[in-house]
């Protein structure tokens, strides 16, 4: 096997040393009744001739684009990723690297860490930010359970709009550890009504996720008012779709506490939905509360510019029970890539591609009410919008996949009060041809 | 010894991202606009994010610079003690970045989504397989992220019986991301001794294990090396008091076709498959930390699962007494497709991985012990832990010596963990390491130890070759500085 480097005269060079008479014999701290006594039964092994043909043909049996026209957002994004960014990632000496531990060999991915911790910062308008969480879902809960650390009170504010997948791992979370959770309904528009919020002197955060699970833009600044009436409830803002950012108004100018959420929008593949790259920023008054690494700049004896994990007295290795997460492997490389990609686009780049998606978005918006869907939510969008198509669409969904396009999400599964609405996204990957072709099919 | 791989090449300076660039310039390629400007409510948009405008090259360059300052495992040894820092196989990268993976979103109807499916459904059989428990869930984006799984299972099967249990019992040796999850599940942790032979003794955990115990999180090996020999005891007990075995895979290295968790009374394991199934640690992750069970656990499982319909694979939400979802789709997939390979790359030679792993440590443990205090001389498993004991008498620290490896070129072990063993060096080798490398870092480790006591000056100056040296670590705490 050529990733054992051991020859069958070292093998015995080795054993003598060791003193045991075979590789069996290595083993015998372990008492007989724990010795496994079958063969692990396996598939292969594969040459790596024959893995290729095993994978290729895996990979054919999925119908993706560009043979399928989809038109899918809800938390994964389409969008281009530079083939300088892909090729980057391949710098072994950045992938085959641990968390770094020693900085003194690690000033590569300390630095970039760094970078990445203040483009995140830069993006969303906040002060700090950390070196990453698992995911979107995983970060707001996450930043939930800091709100309930910051406060001492029990009980979130959670607007119904946040991605119901989302809505389900911070159940999973907070109720694990005893907490309740208030839902915040939908007013007619599509946005939060936060007039839901009740009693806030008992609510450790109000969350709203912008642009939310309908694509719509959230009023902020309203939300962050309705947050802030009570001096010590956190105002949190999660999101899907980073790139809005570059066109948005970032939540940070809305005095908001805690922002996260998903990156895989960065530069990240959608690959069936992980890795992703959670995203989690706040304010420097909160940062010893804060979950996850962080990289903070520092000299070396010669008084030179390095960096280094720090604040590490939160964290789980240090203060163990009473760490502010158990978080200790992230999203290192999934942040790395978001960071070249940020890095590529540039204020320039990030602002001319928010904007082409927004258009684009648009485009479809107004296809398909002109091919008698119904725009049910008047609140503005960004790349994805709820339409309420004629009634049937269930079988014409099911047809269309059999032309290999994906019409949207249908969304009675997650609010069966939406029968016939369906989630439609459009990015530049999508062309006018590919749109024009989606509107013809639901015209017809 | 032979020349040392250590030195300095020609490393260029390079500033911050944001140092470099002039506004106007672009590294994109900016897709053609095929619709017209939409109308956009000026009052939404802000400024746009404070980005540095780069080039292409500016940014090509940028990062190849800063990726000649990391250390690698293609770079060399990496023998970090419990964070198995194998070699990463590069068939792998091919196979994850097929299009018909990278391309899947995550929400595709499950008739679209037959290759990736039934991957899943195979690796979830594979992992089974290997611990013993057959029941999976590939959900858990990182070890610890399967422990808090993990837990949250055992929570929520002692509330389905209807007796809501309180306590944990978690040994002295353990992570710090035990205690962490276990917390955050709700649970007080109640730390247990090891023994003087350094494992744990089944007469300690029946003098706390009661009724309000919900189980005991163990890692085995443990992270002193050692199998905790006393496991089918020590389940005994916490089974008759109607708790549940956690097995913290961490070190599942050593135990792959040798131990079958599932036979000796562990009911939840987690697995950390960029530690023991070769995918890349990515300088701090993505990892991904899937948790098996007994089919008594099974029903607690997270949602949805991969299930099989006749020949068709699909997710199921239809488990009522899920604990839900803990992560928003299906946890981090390319990972898995990474481990897949490798398992269907070794086969039933994974037996030999772990053979090889136990092998190399013992190697190293033998060799060194005359260099550096060995407290537990026992046979170890994957690996191996000193101290600094031998060198006190020169004021030359564990962490001296680890520093003096980089200059030798190896990537230091993991210094002071466990916590019970004073300036712990925990080295972990992994199979991937020929006897030759071996001997060079053998032959480092001496060297340091001659020097501690000749020329005590080199090691605490140490590293001397790296692009910086050894950083303010105080400063940077004291004085946060965490976005330019």
């Amino acid at each position: 096997m050529r990733y054992l480097p051991h020859t069958g005269e070292e093998i015995d060079e080795m054993l003598r040393v060791v003193g045991a008479k075979d590789l069996d014999d290595l083993f015998s701290t372990i008492p007989k009744d724990c010795r496994r006594t079958r063969d692990l039964v396996l598939p292969g092994p594969l040459t790596e001739w024959e893995l290729n043909d095993r994978m290729d043909a895996l990979s054919a049996q999925m119908r993706v684009p560009p043979q399928v026209k989809t038109f899918l957002g809800a938390g994964s994004y389409p969008h281009h990723i530079p083939e300088a960014v892909r090729q980057l990632l391949l710098r072994s000496e950045f992938y085959t690297a641990y968390t770094p531990y020693q900085p003194e060999i690690s000033q590569g991915t300390l630095q970039a860490i760094y970078e990445y911790q203040t483009l995140v910062t830069r993006l969303l308008g906040m002060e700090v930010a950390n070196a990453s969480m698992y995911d979107g879902a995983t970060s707001l809960a996450e930043a939930l359970l800091m709100a309930i650390r910051v406060t001492r009170r029990k009980k979130v504010a959670v607007s119904r709009l946040i991605h119901p997948h989302y809505r389900r791992v911070v159940e999973t979370y907070l109720l694990a550890s005893g907490h309740e959770i208030l839902y915040l309904p939908a007013l007619a528009d599509g946005t939060t009504d936060l007039s839901a919020t009740g009693d806030l002197s008992e609510l450790a955060a109000v969350a709203v996720q912008s642009p939310n699970f309908y694509g719509c833009i959230e009023n902020l600044a309203a939300a962050g008012e309705t947050a802030h009436a009570d001096p010590k409830t956190l105002f949190i803002v999660t999101f899907t779709e980073p790139l809005a950012y570059g066109l948005l108004t970032p939540p940070g100018e809305f005095g908001a506490d805690i922002v996260c959420g998903e990156g895989q929008s960065l530069g990240l593949p959608q690959s069936f939905g992980g890795p992703g790259l959670g995203m989690f920023a706040s304010r420097n008054k909160y940062v010893r509360s804060m979950p996850g690494r962080l990289v903070g700049q520092t000299v070396d004896k010669d008084g030179k510019r390095g960096f280094v994990l720090t604040l590490a007295t939160r964290e789980q290795h240090i203060r163990r029970e009473r760490a502010t997460s158990n978080i200790c492997s992230n999203e290192g490389l999934c942040a790395l890539a978001s960071a070249m990609y940020m890095a590529c686009l540039g204020r320039t780049g990030i602002r001319e591609l928010a904007r082409l998606n927004h258009d684009k978005a648009e485009y479809l918006k107004a296809g398909l009410k002109a091919a008698g869907a119904e725009i049910p939510f008047a609140a503005p969008t960004f790349n994805e919008f709820v339409a309420k198509l004629p009634p049937g669409f269930g079988e014409k969904h099911a047809r269309l996949l059999e032309k290999n396009i994906v019409a949207g999400l249908p969304l009675e599964t997650y609010f069966p009060e939406l029968r016939d609405h369906a989630l439609f996204c459009a990015t530049e990957t999508v062309s006018k041809e590919d749109m024009d072709a989606l509107i013809k099919e639901i015209a017809s | 010894m032979k020349e040392v791989i250590g030195t300095t090449g020609l490393v260029m300076n390079e500033p911050l991202l944001w140092e470099k660039g002039v506004a106007g310039r672009i590294g994109f390629s900016m897709p053609r606009r095929d619709v017209p400007e939409a109308p956009l409510d000026a009052s939404l948009t802000g400024e746009g994010p404070d980005f540095p405008d780069l080039s292409e090259v500016d940014v090509v360059r940028h990062y190849t610079r800063l990726s000649q300052w990391n250390y690698g495992v293609d770079t060399g040894m990496y023998p970090l003690g419990s964070c198995t820092m194998k070699y990463n196989p590069k068939t792998h990268e091919r196979q994850a970045a097929l299009p018909g993976f990278v391309n899947a979103h995550p929400m595709l109807p499950a008739s679209m989504a037959q290759g990736i499916l039934a991957l899943m459904h195979e690796l979830e059989t594979c992992l089974a397989e290997i611990t013993g428990l057959p029941a999976v869930t590939l959900q858990p984006a990182a070890g610890a992220h399967g422990e808090l799984t993990g837990m949250m299972v055992v929570r929520a099967y002692h509330n389905d019986r209807g007796k809501p249990r309180h306590k944990i019992l978690i040994p002295d040796t353990a992570h710090g991301t035990n205690p962490a999850s276990s917390a955050l599940c709700g649970f007080t942790p109640v730390p247990v001794s090891s023994s003087a032979r350094g494992v744990l003794a089944q007469e300690t955990i029946a003098a706390v294990m009661d009724e309000d115990t919900a189980g005991i999180m163990i890692t085995n090996p443990n992270t002193l090396g050692l199998f905790e020999e006393n496991i089918r005891a020590i389940a005994k007990i916490v089974h008759d008091k109607g708790g549940l075995v956690y097995v913290d895979g961490a070190n599942m290295n050593a135990m792959m076709g040798i131990v079958s968790m599932g036979a000796i009374g562990v009911d939840v394991m987690h697995l950390n498959l960029h530690k023991t199934f070769s995918t890349p640690h990515g300088g701090g992750g993505p990892g991904a930390g899937p948790v098996c069970v007994t089919e008594a656990l099974a029903p607690f499982l997270p949602v949805p699962r991969v299930v099989r319909e006749g020949d068709a694979y699909a997710l199921s939400y239809d488990f009522p007494k899920s604990i839900g979802k803990v992560h928003a789709f299906y946890g981090n997939v390319g990972v898995l497709i990474k481990a897949y390979c490798y398992i269907l790359s070794l086969g039933k030679d994974l037996k030999r991985v772990s053979q090889l792993a136990v092998l190399n440590a013992n190697y190293v443990k033998e060799r060194l012990k005359d260099t550096f205090h060995l407290p537990y001389d026992r046979p170890c498993m994957h690996e191996c832990v000193f101290t600094d004991k031998n060198q006190e008498a020169h004021k030359v620290t564990t962490l001296d010596m680890a520093k003096r490896l980089i200059d030798y070129g190896f990537h230091p072990p993991t210094i002071y963990f466990p916590l019970v063993v004073h300036g712990a060096i925990m080295i972990e080798p992994t199979e991937t390491e020929s006897k030759e490398t071996l001997d060079s870092f053998i032959a480092a480790c001496r060297a340091i130890a001659t020097e501690a006591a000749q020329s005590p000056d080199t090691l605490r100056e140490a590293p001397t070759k790296p692009k910086v040296r050894r950083l303010d670590e105080t400063l940077a705490a004291r004085h946060p500085h965490l976005a330019g």
